[in-house]
């Protein structure tokens, strides 16, 4: 029973689109930097997304989104997990998100939004610097 | 603080019962203090373990049951296992993907976690996972084994029930001899019936479920396992329960209902079986020793990190002050414990 602490990351999609590409490639990402990682697949509601957030206990959760329904989508979550009292979770994102919606989405609490391009390793970085295991 | 938590757990409250989970998977002290106080509210939960290769239909057929079992109005777990990856200590767990119907039914809870270097298919943890859920009234837990295919064995001993699922077309029939998955099926299922092959591994899975019937009496005709650890890894099943093996088609529902019959004539068996203390007992001894096997482990290991231990014995080895063997065993006169 040695203590062992580990980031638990719920990289969800929310939404109708079907591009999940970048939700693999960013939970790989993770999942190489030695982080244990929930992959729920396509299609995701808002209500989904918050109760696997919080039957998983993570400490994060990324959204993915191709869309454009990201200034729903994200605050939503955001609201959903304040509502279950989850509002320590850190929420991100990342997708085709215009520059001028990153301020409004950050106001909604989302700490961070990776545009198309980040480079992984940036990613790994900023959940390293700003999430923390819970326990 | 607590107090609250167990308050919570056994009142079935999710966030509560995440947390407990996480302490528990991740070897806090304060998980074992709450196991204590929660264990007396366990027993009740029917206790079910899915196993077998990766792709063969397991979360498939998990997420059937958990509808099944939920038309019946049970309070369903479902505790899902995945490789951690040896080169990272990462994980990516995606059981769930399967099981996204269930999401927001707050009749189900359902749970990853990474093996975390475990071998046997399951976490180091998962009995005391299956307690703390047993404790806050689930009363169906479905166990999903990491699908390795050949040496995960444990879920035999936590679950009541034991299904194994196969595939036809992936050489499934030989890896079965080789294994020990044979040994510990109450239930066989072959998936994806549809493919080429199925009644194929069906029928050599009959066959060989006979040829360890033949070994099973020859094992028996040499009397009882006398080893303390013999017993610890022995299997504890209802007598007189022959496996079936059964074909469904997940993805397309067909099959399932057999499954569900075959859980509960299974079940039933295994309540007739808990009348008789000398089976209990035998549940009860392999609980123990593994509670017992844990604990220990756990104190070598909190001896060995206090105050330099560890450095001092590797130091006296390096001085060639003593063999490896002595100061292992001084170590173990040393740990004690209150």
């Amino acid at each position: 029973m040695a203590e062992e602490r580990k980031l638990r990351i719920l990289v969800a999609k929310p939404g109708l689109d079907g591009h999940d590409r970048g939700a693999k490639v960013v939970a790989r990402s993770l999942r190489d930097a030695g982080m244990e990682v929930i992959y729920t697949g396509l299609h995701q509601t808002p209500e989904m997304i918050v109760a696997t957030a919080i039957q998983e206990d993570v400490d994060a959760v990324g959204l993915s989104i191709m869309s454009g329904a990201h200034n729903v989508l994200f605050p939503a979550v955001v609201k959903g997990l304040r509502e279950q009292g989850a509002d320590d979770v850190v929420v991100f994102g990342g997708g085709i998100i215009p520059d001028d919606d990153i301020p409004r989405l950050a106001e909604a609490g989302v700490s961070q939004v990776f545009t198309p391009g980040t480079p992984t390793g940036q990613i790994i970085e900023w959940v390293r610097q700003n999430v923390r295991p819970r326990g | 603080m607590s107090t609250e938590i167990v308050q919570k757990v056994l009142a079935g409250d999710v966030r509560a019962t995440a947390r407990l989970l996480r302490w528990i998977d991740d070897g806090r002290g304060e998980a074992r203090r709450l196991l204590k106080v929660l264990y007396p509210r366990t027993g009740r939960a029917r206790i079910i373990g899915i196993t077998g290769n990766p792709g063969a239909g397991k979360s498939t057929l998990t997420d059937h049951l958990i509808r099944y079992f939920r038309s019946r109005d049970l309070r369903v777990a479902v505790v899902a296992i995945d490789p951690t990856s040896p080169f990272s200590g990462g994980a990516i767990l995606g059981d769930r993907i399967r099981m996204q119907e269930h999401a927001t039914d707050d009749g189900v809870f359902i749970r990853s976690f990474a093996t975390r270097g475990h071998l046997g298919g399951l976490t180091s943890t998962t009995s005391d996972v299956v307690h703390a859920l047993d404790a806050g009234g689930w009363q169906v837990i479905l166990v999903e084994t990491v699908g390795v295919g050949q040496d995960e064995v444990d879920v035999q001993r936590l679950a009541q029930t034991t299904v194994v699922v196969m595939a036809p077309g992936m050489g499934d029939e030989i890896q079965a001899i080789k294994a020990g998955v044979l040994e510990i099926a109450d239930i066989f299922v072959v998936n994806k019936a549809d493919r080429e092959g199925a009644d194929r591994t069906v029928r050599e899975l009959q066959m060989m479920l006979d040829l360890e019937k033949v070994t099973q009496a020859e094992l028996a005709h040499h009397g009882p396992v006398q080893s303390l650890l013999a017993a610890a890894e022995q299997r504890v099943s209802p007598a007189g329960w022959v496996p079936p093996v059964l074909k469904t088609t997940a993805v397309r529902g067909e099959g399932l209902d057999e499954l569900c019959r075959a859980l509960d004539d299974h079940h039933q068996v295994f309540l007739d079986a808990c009348r008789d203390p000398q089976f209990v007992q035998a549940r009860l001894r392999q609980q123990f020793l593994d509670v017992f096997r844990r604990t220990l482990v756990a104190r070598g290991w909190s001896y060995l990190v206090h105050e330099d231990h560890l450095k001092q014995i590797v130091d006296r080895l390096q001085r060639g002050e003593a063999d490896p063997y002595t100061l292992a065993e001084e170590a173990v006169k040393a740990v004690g414990g209150p």
